[in-house]
């Protein structure tokens, strides 16, 4: 199993101390050996890094961005894993993103980065191949918006076009607890906090480059393989539905099936859907699609918002990047009834760089709270949130990042700290401490969002499984084999930074043949093994961040709005739980 | 026959195009041994362009080349003896277009219009033509190809 790649530079962490201003290279195939890369491999670095007890937003916290062997090499690798401990649930924190990183990190030379240490005055990186700089970042660190700070270092920095670019907005400088990394502009390390962890390191930005080359064993084999994984992304429609519509595909799906989290999850269907559809900002707001570096598929929607400004035909255009999450999330969740606010609410919440579930979560919940009349208009600086009003909620996206009061620093903490402090625990609606994805389909989607290792939606697709369940009847027993699968072979996949988007192409013996082409002999029962050592992996970190799975509890809205599955029974929910940590665990465990 | 980059607006981004090229021409996998370039005007936010060799009658980079490496081919652009080329890169002034540049070895990398890239193209970007075909002069291009 562990026959030593023949290609060389796939295994070089770069280790950089920006308390120090320092940084080292080292090979590290003992651990691309075993873990491949990605999720693998940076879970192992995070168990080397990480101290126990060391809080999120400490300067010696860990941060550790992966690629896999097929970065760079292949189409679709084009995901980078960041690991990190989470400041928005003080436990494990695992994001993802694409954009041209994966393709800058490859050719600059590095598998994986892992950065510790706090500057002493706000830098940014800039790495290209081995040359690494800690530059002054004080005339940018402030500014208020994410895309001006990429248009200001594509200025100064070299490599036009290869390069990726990513940085934090003024909600990661203030250490909003769900602050994102901004990737090139379009797409994120979104989930879990990672903006107010390179926040709390004075880490405003990474440029990185590199013109490197990769030596494959056999030219030929790979051109084969590559040329077959090529034609099955184009030319089948394995992939279609992304590059189509793109995930607002299943807008109207979701609401059809009621599994669309509306107004605070009071409900599972919109009734303003179509308005909000795929199909809508496709016919009337999309005007361009463009990819992550090394994928043909074009997935990234950008919309144009036009709006008028001034009486003689004065308007200001705005280029904009949607998906299905951040339609729920800033749509029905808050039950806004136009593309226009959806799009102008994603807009705010990207200059400032923060995570769009999160915040449209948290957002709903004071919705309800303010209906309610459980939030008094000091503590809104006079905000009066009500579902559709787009005026109100940009103004409190303003708030919430400036953190002016108490109220509006602990909307800042998210969801669940809010609810405890104020009190709507009922319908704070996380799982696993996490803000949830747009998703109400059922039992799996429940349980699948708490196993997860990140409590994300992709951790085991279990919206996914319920649908299934939803056509076919599936037992309980089935769901949970289904879960325990998805978590592992998405292991897998994660660990060579495959988008999962391409999922359906990567099979493991799509994998098996590109990992051929570069020296890196694997099984499918190997594969499958090392896909539930990481998960169990993950899991040790999780306990040691002190997550343990027998303390969740779950807010009672999940068991009193009609998912696609009918209602949900709690008692159902905790039984299925059991059976996974059974399975997972053995009966010790349970 | 020659690319034409012949609908530039409908380029995502990709890079399939550059990977194929430098695939198929080196021993090794990258973006920088490609002879199409694909850069971004202004970041990502703004389209992009691909600047390829625009096969010239005339080229000014067979004229400057001291060692005879690039020489003038019958229908447009040059023949590339890379043995013969010694990194002089006075090619890569000459070409107004910016479409030559040098790989690690320092040698010129020039586009040989094979067309492996536009077979790798997933938005019809690129197309094959015919040197001086009338309707050369009437696509859809803004700045190059």
């Amino acid at each position: 199993m562990s026959n030593k790649p023949s290609v060389a530079g796939l295994a070089n962490v770069l280790y950089i101390d920006l308390t120090n201003e320092t940084s080292k290279v080292v090979e590290r195939q003992d651990l691309h050996d075993k873990y491949l890369g990605g999720t693998g491999v940076a879970t192992m670095l995070m168990h080397e890094e990480f101290k126990e007890g060391t809080d999120a937003l400490d300067p010696e916290s860990p941060i550790v961005l992966s690629i896999g062997p097929l970065s760079g090499i292949f189409p679709c690798c084009t995901k980078v894993v960041a690991m990190f401990r989470s400041p928005l649930t003080g436990e494990f924190g695992e994001s993802h993103a694409g954009g041209r990183l994966a393709m800058a990190m490859r050719f600059a030379g590095y598998s994986s980065i892992v950065i510790t240490g706090r500057a002493k005055r706000p830098v940014y990186l800039s790495i290209y191949n081995n040359d690494i700089r800690f530059k002054d970042a004080s005339s940018i660190w402030g500014l208020s918006s994410t895309t001006n700070i990429g248009k200001i270092l594509r200025n100064v920095e070299p490599s036009a076009g290869k390069r990726s670019i990513i940085r934090i907005g003024t909600a990661g400088e203030n250490r909003i607890r769900y602050a994102n990394v901004n990737v090139d502009t379009y797409r994120h390390f979104g989930r879990l906090g990672l903006g107010a962890v390179f926040g709390a390191k004075n880490l405003k930005a990474i440029v990185i480059s590199g013109d490197g080359e990769i030596e494959v064993p056999s030219k030929s084999a790979y051109s084969k393989i590559y040329k077959e994984i090529f034609t099955n992304i184009v030319e089948t429609d394995l992939m279609e539905k992304y590059h189509n519509l793109g995930t607002t595909e299943n807008i109207l799906p979701l609401n059809e099936l009621s599994g669309l989290p509306t107004r605070n999850l009071q409900q599972t269907f919109f009734e303003y859907a179509e308005t909000i559809s795929g199909e809508n900002f496709a016919d009337n707001y999309l005007v361009r699609k463009i990819s992550c570096a090394h994928c043909p598929i074009g997935c990234i929607h950008i919309a144009m918002l036009k709006t008028s400004f001034g009486p003689s035909h004065e308007y200001e255009v705005k280029h904009i990047s949607y998906d299905y999450e951040l339609v729920y999330a800033l749509g029905t969740n808050l039950g806004i009834l136009t593309p226009e606010g959806v799009l102008e609410l994603i807009d705010r919440c990207e200059q400032y760089g923060v995570d769009i579930i999160s915040i449209g979560v948290v957002l709903a919940w004071a919705t309800e709270m303010s209906m309610q009349k459980r939030s008094t208009t000091e503590e809104t600086k006079g905000v009066l949130l009500k579902w559709g009003d787009v005026k109100n909620y940009l103004r409190a996206i303003d708030l919430i990042v400036e953190s002016p009061n108490e109220f509006y620093s602990a909307l800042a903490k998210g969801v669940v700290f809010a609810s405890k402090k104020y009190g709507g625990e009922d319908f704070a609606i996380h799982a696993g401490g996490l803000e949830i994805p747009g998703y109400h389909t059922g039992v799996g989607n429940l349980v699948g969002l708490t196993v997860g290792v990140r409590h994300s939606h992709l951790d085991n697709g279990g919206y996914s499984i319920d649908q299934k369940a939803f056509k076919n009847n599936l037992s309980d027993e089935e769901i949970v084999d289904m879960l325990i699968f998805e978590d592992d072979i998405r292991g897998v996949l994660t660990s060579l930074a495959i988008c999962l988007f391409a999922r359906g192409i990567y099979t493991y013996d799509a994998i098996i043949e590109a990992l051929a082409t570069i020296g890196i002999e694997r099984s499918e029962e190997e594969l499958i093994e090392l896909g539930r050592d990481i998960f169990m992996k993950k899991y040790e970190l999780k306990r040691k961040f002190g997550f343990d799975l027998d303390d969740v509890t779950f807010p009672s809205r999940f068991f009193e709005t009609a998912s696609t599955n009918g209602m949900i029974d709690e008692a159902r929910v905790q039984n299925v739980l059991s059976m996974y940590k059974k399975r997972r665990w053995g009966a010790d465990r349970t | 026959m020659r690319i034409k980059v012949a609908n530039q607006a409908r380029c995502i981004g990709c890079f399939s195009c550059m990977m194929a090229c430098a695939r198929t021409y080196y021993k090794t996998v990258s973006l920088k041994n490609s002879a199409i370039d694909i850069q971004t005007s202004g970041g990502i936010e703004s389209a992009y362009v691909a600047v390829v060799c625009h096969a010239c009658i005339e080229p000014p980079c067979a004229k400057v080349c001291p060692t005879g490496a690039l020489v003038k081919r019958k229908g447009g652009g040059v023949v590339f003896h890379k043995d013969l080329c010694t990194g002089c890169e006075q090619c890569v002034g000459a070409c107004l277009v910016g479409a030559i540049h040098m790989d690690g070895d320092a040698k010129a990398i020039v586009c040989k219009h094979c067309g492996i890239c536009i077979s790798f193209c997933p938005h019809e970007v690129l197309e094959m033509r015919q040197v001086g075909d009338a309707d050369d002069a009437h696509t859809k291009t803004s700045c190059e190809g």
